[in-house]
């Protein structure tokens, strides 16, 4: 296996502000680096990697590099690097009035909306057609996009989830009638939820170029740095995809940030199960990890202002931070932050701003700065204020278990120390070491994944999850896995009592190493 | 404009969606999409209009409208102003006269929204009124139920051109079980047209002025939230409420059986109700409260759990471990309160060997 012969593992995190990177062997963090993220991003990327091999004789034995990003992220919040996309769903006469992009907020919808096509197909609930597929209508609609030029399609098919052949189908006439194009499908996506679902397709499909150019850059940074070693891209639910598997599905590395911190700091602190609460210095993340990975949200998620149903990581972001402000009295804390001014502007730094590292320092919590500036503070103000923050993260902890069962709590992030050492509920609060660079590890560590989320029909509890666990391990092998030491990590099913027959919702989640 | 008749704007069909919402006592449905359909028409230029029960005639005919259906299937295929208006035009063919105006089933969650969906495709007017003053999860837990008015004619339509008239059913029971199979076999959603009511029986029997109510209590969570105040009180000033219990969910358990989600959420309380425990039982919709094991609250009474901070309503299907909420209570219609009305929606018709005690006089 590669894992022995090149033992080395890198991984990098591009954050808004700072690119952080790790050299990793086995469980042990050789180097770590945090530099500034440049406007290029790759120049960035390049001085994060030198930072951690130096040019050094570890950059041989490097068996992978992999990056999690927040570029995906960041073109949809700013409508930046956005290519426009046709849609097309295959539902009528079902669900006529309210059409691709109908819940867009207006300036995404003007940037990515391009032509819109419903066609006649689907599926009902119990799995018959709702009308036999318009495979005419289907090909005229790929004939249109082709004249216009466009080459993003996101594709969608009502209750595709739960029967794709209709969707499938009308791909395969679409890549027919314009072999130019690149088609997102829906149900590789997303579970029932059409509006969610289709959103999600269509913005994986405004940001597949971006994403090509991306990678395309990260593989030029990591060969400019020497690493002669497969280049792999975070994803949302902890693991980690070839870089051309994530280039055709970047809406799955859309949060892996968040993610990449949650793993990085099970796998620092040896736990796999309990909160994670990540202080930065404006938010507060906090999410819960089973068997090692995020929960996932069980809604529609919000990105950009569209919502979305896929999956993404159950996430609670809270208004406090290390560069929180704090009132006069000690009572409120946030939700306005001097984020990243905090080293010049904070009372501890020599500025004149009372933020909460500042009454973190006071409480004696940390020794950031200098103490002496914040001993004017009174007694009063400081214990109101570790009130406040202690009710504030109970409350988000406590939103994020999912019972009253107690559990451990993971604190990381640069204003780790806000965390109480003592919360109801938690068995023990785990400080993580090397909590500055968690993202970075967990990329460097997460594995080749592949997940299913579908519903099936009359099959029986057993066969439903034979046939998932068989498609998730094929996702994980495209992805870059190596089909020999592919393991099942999670499963679980609900039987959906609303429908007809014997339906039942599988999922399945199955990781592997790069082969 | 006719005298009690006023055109609504998309603010006020914002309100509308929102207080629907808190009226649906944890069910109904999410009126998302229904929402969605109607931005979509009001942004075309459609100007629902609203009438009073009184200024219909006597002999005018109303119909009677909302989606039958599982909730999951309302996921992907969604609702349609078309498809909504369906049954109303068939049915008023087959009685040869046209309806004067319609009327949502229930005031509750997205059925609410039915009769300003069948509007824009008909042009009718939309009587400010229901027969369930709520969200009930029976389709025969009506005022017209409760006064035993006949039940026919019922029409269902689906997307295709595929429509069902019951032309007589021995009860409203029956009338329940044969839509249930018709609706089944259309994919397990159908919009419907109920018995068609004349005025006089609307005047007599309805749960008159419940829109104006729902968009009274949008309007206050609105205003609240514009101003930078509380959103429940506002609401409970508004309407006259209660707040029961104020808390976090320390447990919360489900389970669907014959296509009703049926459980119990429990609740740690804070502040006030510090050391105090309440248990809300639902079948879809919120049914009795408990505090420390004593009654509480109950059906009729509109119970509804509302985010603490944001005095959204949460529904049943998304209630969390963890989730701070206050429970409120709002005052059922009067004629859900009567001795043949709580047989038909009071605590025992949900299982619970309780008599009705009202929480407002």
């Amino acid at each position: 296996m590669t894992e022995a012969r090149f033992p080395h593992r890198v991984g990098v995190d591009v954050g808004g502000t700072h690119t952080d990177a790790v050299l990793m062997r086995g469980g042990r963090v050789l180097a770590e680096v945090k530099a500034r993220t440049t406007e290029d991003v790759t120049s960035g990327v390049v001085a994060a990697l030198h930072g951690v091999l130096g040019g050094g004789a570890e950059v041989r034995n490097i068996a992978r590099v992999v990056i999690g990003t927040t570029h995906f992220t960041n073109a949809v919040l700013t409508g930046t690097g956005l290519e426009r996309v046709a849609a097309v769903r295959v539902g009528l006469p079902a669900s006529a009035s309210l059409p691709p992009f109908c819940d867009w907020p207006d300036r995404l919808a003007g940037i990515v909306r391009g032509p819109v096509f419903m066609v006649e197909g689907g599926h009902e609930c119990d799995g018959r057609p709702i009308v036999p597929l318009d495979e005419a209508a289907v090909a005229a609609a790929g004939r249109e996009i082709r004249k216009a030029g466009i080459r993003e399609i996101g594709l969608s098919a009502v209750f595709a989830p739960l029967d794709g052949s209709a969707e499938a189908r009308a791909a395969e006439i679409l890549r027919d009638v314009h072999p130019e194009a690149s088609i997102t499908e829906s149900r590789k996506l997303g579970r029932i939820g059409l509006l969610g679902r289709e959103s999600a397709g269509l913005l994986n499909a405004a940001l597949r170029p971006l994403a090509a150019r991306v990678t395309a850059a990260f593989a030029d940074a990591a060969s400019a740095s020497g690493a002669d070693a497969p280049l792999f891209i975070a994803r949302n639910d902890g693991t980690i995809a070839s870089a051309a598997a994530a280039a055709e599905y970047p809406v799955l590395s859309l949060s892996s940030g968040p993610t990449n911190s949650m793993t990085g700091a099970a796998f620092l602190s040896g736990a796999s199960e309990g909160v994670v609460v990540d202080v930065g210095g404006t938010t507060t993340d906090v999410g819960y990890l089973r068997a090692g990975f995020p929960r996932e949200a069980p809604r529609e998620v919000e990105i950009g202002g569209v919502r979305t149903l896929f999956r993404m990581p159950d996430l609670l972001s809270i208004a406090l931070g290390g560069g929180s402000l704090v009132s006069e009295g000690g009572d409120r804390v946030g939700p306005q932050s001097i984020g990243f001014r905090l080293a010049e502007e904070g009372l501890v730094f020599g500025g004149v701003v009372l933020t909460a590292t500042d009454c973190g320092v006071a409480a004696g919590w940390a020794s950031i700065g200098d103490s002496s500036r914040v001993r004017g503070l009174s007694r009063q103000v400081v214990g109101r204020f570790a009130e406040t923050v202690r009710e504030q993260i109970a409350e988000a902890v406590d939103r994020m278990k999912p019972d009253a069962r107690e559990c451990p709590l993971l604190a990381v992030g640069g204003g780790a120390f806000l965390v109480p050492s003592r919360l109801e509920g938690i068995s023990e609060t785990v400080t993580v070491p090397h909590a500055g660079v968690a993202n970075a590890v967990g990329a460097a560590i997460a594995r080749i994944g592949g997940e299913v989320d579908k519903v099936f029909h009359d099959v029986g509890r057993d066969e439903a999850f034979r046939l998932a666990q068989a498609e998730a391990e094929a996702r994980a092998v495209s992805a870059g896995a190596d089909p020999r030491g592919v393991e099942m990590v999670e499963r679980e099913d609900l039987p959906l009592a609303y429908l007809p027959g014997d339906a039942r919702r599988v999922r399945v989640r199955v990781v592997g190493e790069a082969g | 404009m006719i005298e009690g008749a006023r055109e609504l704007g998309p603010v006020e069909i914002e309100d509308l969606a929102a207080g629907a919402w808190i009226l649906g006592a944890g069910g109904g449905g999410n009126p998302y999409h229904s929402l969605l359909n109607l931005r979509a028409e009001t942004a075309r230029g459609f100007r629902p209009v609203v009438v009073s029960a009184e200024s219909l005639a006597d002999d005018d005919l109303v119909a009677v409208v909302s989606t039958m259906g599982a909730p999951l299937v309302g996921e992907e295929r969604l609702p349609d102003p078309g498809v909504a208006a369906r049954p109303v035009q068939v049915l008023a063919e087959r009685l040869g006269r046209p309806f004067a105006a319609v009327m949502s089933l229930e005031i509750g969650g997205s059925n609410s929204l039915q009769s300003f969906q069948v509007a824009a495709r008909t042009g009718l007017p939309v009587v400010d009124a229901d027969c369930m003053g709520r969200a009930f999860p029976e389709a025969q837990m009506t005022t017209f139920a409760i006064a035993n008015l006949r039940n026919y004619p019922f029409c269902l339509a689906d997307v295709r051109d595929n429509v069902v008239i019951v032309e007589r059913a021995a009860s409203w029971q029956w009338q329940e079980r044969l839509g249930r199979v018709a609706v089944t076999e259309v994919g397990s959603i159908a919009a419907t047209a109920k018995a068609p009511r004349t005025g006089r029986e609307i005047k007599d029997h309805a749960i008159l002025g419940s829109v104006s109510r729902a968009i009274r209590i949008g309007a206050a969570l609105r205003e609240a939230r514009e101003r930078g105040e509380d959103p429940v009180e506002a609401v409970l000033n508004s309407e006259g409420g209660l707040v029961l219990f104020s808390g976090k969910v320390s447990d919360m358990q489900r389970r669907t059986t014959r296509g009703f989600l049926r459980g119990m959420a429990t609740i740690a309380g804070l502040g006030e109700d510090r050391g105090s425990t309440m248990e809300l039982h639902f079948q879809n919709e919120f049914a009795v409260a408990f505090r420390d094991g004593e009654p509480a609250g109950m059906t009729p009474d509109i119970l509804t759990v509302v985010d603490s901070a944001t005095g959204e309503a949460l529904g049943t299907e998304v209630i969390a471990y963890g989730q701070r909420v206050r429970v409120i209570a709002l005052d059922a219609p009067a004629a859900l309160k009567t001795e043949p009305a709580l047989a038909l929606v009071g605590p025992r018709a949900f299982g619970f060997d309780l008599d009705f005690r009202p929480l407002f006089a």
